[in-house]
């Protein structure tokens, strides 16, 4: 395989996760299973960076898969305990009920 | 090796769909689990190791263990009260089962081909790598640092108030 085809169908992948996270984002109101398609779509993200970096033979595109996946730790840790503080306090886990949040 | 990249990269695709489709958050689970080991061995195939062994160690290992850990505590009240038996049903787990096996089958494939056969692009090496994250790269991992700091606190903080101040609603 050489690199142009390499480059290109990795990035049809990691488009197509990417769309496949939006997705879920979009048509789920679940926090839980939204949360989890942001995750799909930063590893798509990060799945760019590796091909990219595989095609130029660069290390930068592994040294970004690393900062996404130091940010993504982070935004995981804190998207979670917010989470809970809001399970706890709604009983509910839909996005759409805290909508009306005010003070 | 195209091979193993292009039948892992349908195998990425093919879980994600399924994951964000379900309606168990345990089905999602399973899914993404296996969705992001596919990944893995994407990037194993194009050359990038150490982003594989990356990817299974803090995606698949540690962020899937919290929303793991996550969906527990939240014991979703009556409408996801299932009991321990409907939660090992077979249809719970084939679906993923099936999509790992695929894995393991291009895992036995790579390991008797030899380790050396595993390249689709040009490969990097952890070494390079390391070299760059802590040479032209040196600043960013002090405010990757920042920001693992200000994620742990915020966490701690909220997850503090969850349990003292949750329950008086």
């Amino acid at each position: 395989m050489t690199g142009v085809v390499l480059l290109e169908h990795g990035l049809l992948v990691a488009a197509g996760l990417f769309v496949i996270g939006l997705v879920g984002v979009l048509a789920r109101r679940n926090l839980v299973f939204q949360l989890l398609s942001i995750e799909i779509m930063l590893n798509a993200a990060a799945l760019a960076f590796v091909i990219a970096g595989a095609r130029w033979g660069d290390a930068g595109g592994q040294v970004m898969f690393i900062f996404i996946l130091v940010m993504a730790a982070a935004e995981v840790a804190v998207g979670l305990a917010l989470l809970l503080r809001l399970a706890r306090r709604v009983r509910d886990l839909d996005g759409d009920t805290v909508s009306a949040m005010r003070g | 090796m195209t091979t193993l990249f292009y039948l892992s990269s349908a195998v990425a695709l093919a879980a994600a769909a399924l994951g964000v489709s379900r309606r168990s958050p345990f089905h999602a689970l399973l899914y993404v689990v296996v969705s992001l080991l596919a990944v893995a061995v994407v990037f194993f195939s194009v050359g990038a190791p150490f982003a594989a062994a990356l990817e299974i160690i803090v995606y698949a290992g540690a962020i899937i263990v919290l929303f793991v850990f996550v969906v527990m505590m939240l014991n979703l009240g009556s409408r996801e009260d299932r009991n321990e038996a409907a939660l090992l049903a077979p249809t719970m787990w084939i679906g993923p089962g099936v999509l790992a096996l695929v894995l393991l089958a291009e895992l036995v494939v790579v390991l008797l081909g030899g380790a050396g056969a595993a390249t689709a692009g040009t490969a990097v090496p952890p070494e390079e790598v390391s070299a760059t994250l802590f040479g032209p790269y040196a600043l960013g991992v002090e405010l990757a640092s920042f920001l693992l700091l200000a994620g742990l606190v915020g966490a701690a903080y909220l997850g503090a108030g969850a349990r003292t101040t949750g329950g008086d609603r």
